[in-house]
């Protein structure tokens, strides 16, 4: 369940910035998923459940979670690819779970099979607006 | 808007941490992992609860001074590093199935404040972070995450490493980090310039890699400890 960490992440991240905009009461909160990094919803969310009952800014906010699909640069060759297609075990998945910046090292451009590409988009967690009650 | 949260948890994940311990340098080479592995090892021995987090992404290497195979963290609330021989022991080497991790500076940065983030290293005495040669992403990283990070400087005698190391000390100063001291490896036996300890060369060392009991008993860890006793650790 390392979902719980990166869940414990985003509801003292959005209280905080919730606190720097003067918002009494967070409403609600994008989250976003990146999809390389494979976060198992159902875990996240259950742990948001548990985890807000320490935080009462955010009792009753509302978390609204979308997945971004990955996307890839090469900058070998400038060739940008998704995610879909691109081969891995069910380990380096895994991997990739755990510190998403593996993906250097167990996928490569379709095109020119190079390691050193960017990650565009979609590679892990993070806020994309918190809304609230002043 | 978008906001990166895993930066808000750091802080949480190192509070039971009582000491860093970032050891450095800032040339390739020059005995860090050695160094930073022994003196973990050395600390655990003391009965101090010590932790080891090899942050030399590109280099990774502390596995193979303690010789740790096949651990891997237990996902329990985030990563609980894996206990080998009284450390507990975290490394990018968990994930990349002991293959080359080539990441840009950027990445670098996000793969550390991933692993700061996810990981709970619970009640520590002392957490020694075995940092990559030179100021770079990580160096700062840790500086930016871990505060009141405390710096064991490692050098060589040679010219070109003193003199690398006098601009990172000024650097170090500058930036108010603690410099805890300088200690010289793969020393020739005599009175080292500007370092606070000096380590002698042991050729017994290579041989004694990967066996904690054996490296515990060569004369680089009879030095150091000495060395550590002189910087104010243990």
């Amino acid at each position: 369940m390392h979902e719980w960490a990166l869940a414990e992440s985003v509801i003292k991240s959005a209280v905080e910035h919730a606190g720097e905009q003067k918002l009494k009461k967070l409403k609600e909160t994008g989250v976003v998923f990146g999809e390389l990094q494979a976060i198992d919803k159902e875990i996240f969310s259950f742990a948001l459940e548990e985890l807000r009952k320490q935080f009462p800014a955010a009792a009753a906010c509302r978390f609204k979670i979308e997945v971004e699909p990955a996307a890839f640069r090469c900058k070998a060759c400038a060739h940008e690819f998704p995610l879909k297609g691109l081969k891995k075990t069910k380990d380096e998945a895994e991997f990739i779970h755990f510190v998403p910046e593996m993906a250097h090292t167990f996928l490569k451009c379709p095109k020119c099979k190079s390691p050193d590409f960017e990650i565009a988009r979609g590679r892990g967690v993070s806020i994309s607006y918190i809304k609230g009650e002043k | 808007m978008t906001i990166d949260p895993r930066p808000s948890v750091i802080a949480e994940r190192l509070k039971g941490v009582k000491r860093v311990i970032a050891v450095t340098g800032w040339k390739g080479g020059i005995g860090k992992s050695v160094t930073a592995s022994t003196l973990a090892l050395l600390l655990a021995k003391q009965g101090y609860r010590t932790g080891l987090f090899d942050l030399d992404f590109a280099g990774a290497s502390d596995h193979l001074v303690l010789g740790a195979k096949g651990l891997f963290p237990k996902e329990e609330k985030g990563l609980e590093p894996p206990v080998f021989e009284g450390v507990k022991f975290m490394s990018v080497v968990f994930f990349s199935e002991n293959k080359a991790v080539p990441l840009r500076g950027a990445n670098v940065s996000d793969a550390i404040i991933e692993l700061l983030a996810i990981t709970q290293w619970g009640e520590l005495d002392f957490l020694v972070l075995d940092m990559p040669p030179g100021i770079n992403d990580a160096a700062l990283d840790v500086m930016r995450f871990a505060k009141g990070a405390e710096v064991l400087a490692v050098t060589v005698p040679s010219v070109l490493a003193h003199d690398v190391l006098e601009r990172s000390l000024a650097l170090y100063r500058r930036l108010g980090v603690p410099v805890l001291g300088v200690v010289e490896n793969m020393s020739d036996g005599r009175r080292p310039a500007g370092a606070c300890a000096a380590i002698r060369r042991d050729p017994k060392l290579e041989a004694a890699l990967g066996r904690p009991a054996a490296l515990l008993k060569t004369a680089f860890a009879r030095d150091l400890r000495r060395a550590a006793a002189k910087a104010g650790l243990a």
